[in-house]
């Protein structure tokens, strides 16, 4: 096995060219489970912890960029307010020593259905950076994920960043596990109100093949809402809301849970997501008015 | 591979390592530094936790080539002095552990011992309060411990923090 460590994100990028079957590796915490237990075995490993650019985040265009190998800590420490759906979900991953190496970027190499990463961006419709030897290119996060574990990353690109929106209204992400620390999301969820759009976005985490997007429960509610006032909803509305996620759901049984009770959690936290951006959305109203 | 770091204030150089191995093997199987616990190998237990670059982390994941010209910590180099072996001081947090019973079969001991010094340097060591139960369990969420049920652990911590804050500095 070879050890590649690029120090420059034009030589991570010939490296990666140069070696397809090379796996990136930054914060490791997925990467080293399989080393470590001799699940994988690569030709080669593309150390990305020396690019300087990769690990740094600032304000671009109406956006936040944040470098896909950001841990989880910073995010918290420094992105609350602007990316506040992406700092709960990372609030939530694993223990501290984890939350200090784990990165966004890792967490889309990756791209388990249940990582805590996903439902976030797919509710603020942030946009992913994929870069390779032929230039960079931008794909939305809710075009990202196309089936089980597969992503429209092409085997000689690496990802750079994520580009978030500055927030324009309320943000939360719920998740379900056995305790608070150290579980993988029996499901989890993520709801985005964009009060200057009038759109509703979610995302939902370990409920299906990939991460997935309840559209049909975001145009119900971006329908419903009262985008003027942030008026409660009739209890009719916040039941509605909580079927139409749990049915966008696809998921199976495991020893994480049946999907019948996944289905059920989705529901009830889709509700509580709700109705803590409806009190959050009534503050915002009544301060600027 | 040859791989060069710091590891508690000395530089130090491993041979022959392979690239896919980790830097809790390395230093436990190379640099003979068998503080650091391998329990899981995969970022369960934190009976392997370091500081990397000043920044607490398991140990068993990251890769020996990552620790390039990296500092590490130990839970050896927690100990004042120099020196090896019982002549060796223990620093405030070892001690604390210690006095309040707090270590039973002690394989969790080394990484809540560095995840505890890491939270008393940003608390008490940062001129802030000492660190109230919830902020304790919330910093050691990823150590397990299979023996002491944890109440001690946590005596442990406040009576470390108590000590910090009297003598303005740790370890
Ligand atoms: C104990 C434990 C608990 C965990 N709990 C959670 C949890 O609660 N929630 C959760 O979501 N995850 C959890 N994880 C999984 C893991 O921490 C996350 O997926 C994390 O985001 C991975 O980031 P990393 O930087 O460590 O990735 P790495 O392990 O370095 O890489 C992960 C994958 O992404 C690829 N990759 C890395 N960087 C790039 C890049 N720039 N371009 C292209 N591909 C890349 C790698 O080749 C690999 O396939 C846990 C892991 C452990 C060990
Ligand atoms: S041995 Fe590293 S976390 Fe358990
Ligand atoms: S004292 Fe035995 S595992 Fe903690």
């Amino acid at each position: 096995m070879e050890f590649l460590s690029p120090s420059t994100l034009e030589e991570a990028l010939e490296a990666k060219s140069a070696h397809p079957d090379g796996l990136p590796i930054m914060g490791g915490t997925d990467v080293m489970v399989e080393l470590n237990f001799d699940k994988r075995r690569p030709a080669a490993l593309i150390d990305l912890t020396r690019i300087p650019e990769l690990a740094e985040w600032g304000a671009e265009d109406g956006c936040t960029r944040l470098g896909a190998g950001v841990p989880y800590t910073r995010i918290i420490e420094h992105l609350s307010a602007a990316a506040p759906a992406l700092a709960k979900a990372s609030r939530s991953v694993a223990s501290p020593q984890i939350r200090n190496r784990g990165t966004v970027g890792g967490n889309l190499g990756g791209a388990s259905p249940a990582g805590e990463a996903h439902p976030p961006l797919l509710a603020t419709d942030a946009v992913i950076e994929l870069a390779s030897v032929r230039g960079r290119r931008r794909v939305p996060a809710r075009e990202f994920y196309l089936s089980f574990r597969t992503t429209a990353r092409r085997d000689d690109e690496l990802i750079t960043a994520v580009l978030l929106p500055e927030p324009s209204g309320p943000q939360q992400f719920a998740k379900i596990g056995t305790r608070n620390a150290m579980v993988i999301a029996v499901t989890s969820f993520s709801l985005a109100l964009d009060a200057e759009r009038r759109t509703v976005g979610t995302g939902l985490g370990s409920a299906g093949p990939t991460p997935l997007r309840a559209e049909a429960a975001e145009e119900f509610l971006a329908g419903e809402f009262d985008w003027e006032g942030g008026a409660p909803l009739p209890e009719a509305a916040v039941r509605r809301f909580g079927e139409l996620v749990a049915a966008a759901s696809r998921p199976i049984d495991d020893q994480r849970g049946s999907a019948g009770y996944r289905r059920h959690a989705l529901s009830v936290m889709a509700r509580r997501a709700l109705s803590w951006s409806v009190t959050d959305y009534r503050k915002e109203a009544t301060r600027c008015a | 591979m040859r791989v060069s770091f710091n590891v508690n204030g000395e530089d130090v150089t491993a041979d022959n390592v392979w690239p896919g191995e980790s830097l809790l093997y390395v230093l436990r199987e190379r640099l003979g530094l068998p503080g650091s616990k391998n329990a899981c190998e995969q970022g369960e237990c934190g009976s392997c936790t370091v500081y990397f670059d000043g920044v607490t982390a398991c140990s068993c994941m990251i890769a020996a080539g990552q620790a390039e010209g990296r500092r590490v910590r130990t839970v050896e180099g927690l100990a004042q002095g120099s020196g090896k072996g019982p002549e060796r001081e223990l620093g405030t947090v070892q001690d604390a552990f210690v006095e309040a019973g707090a270590v039973q079969c002690g394989f969790c001991t080394p990484g809540l011992l560095v995840q505890t010094d890491d939270l008393l340097e940003r608390t008490v060591g940062a001129g802030l309060p000492a660190p109230d139960d919830a902020e304790i369990r919330e910093a050691l969420a990823g150590n397990l411990c299979r023996c002491t049920g944890y109440e001690k652990i946590i005596d442990a911590v406040h009576l470390a923090a108590e000590r910090h804050a009297g003598t303005g500095g740790g370890a």
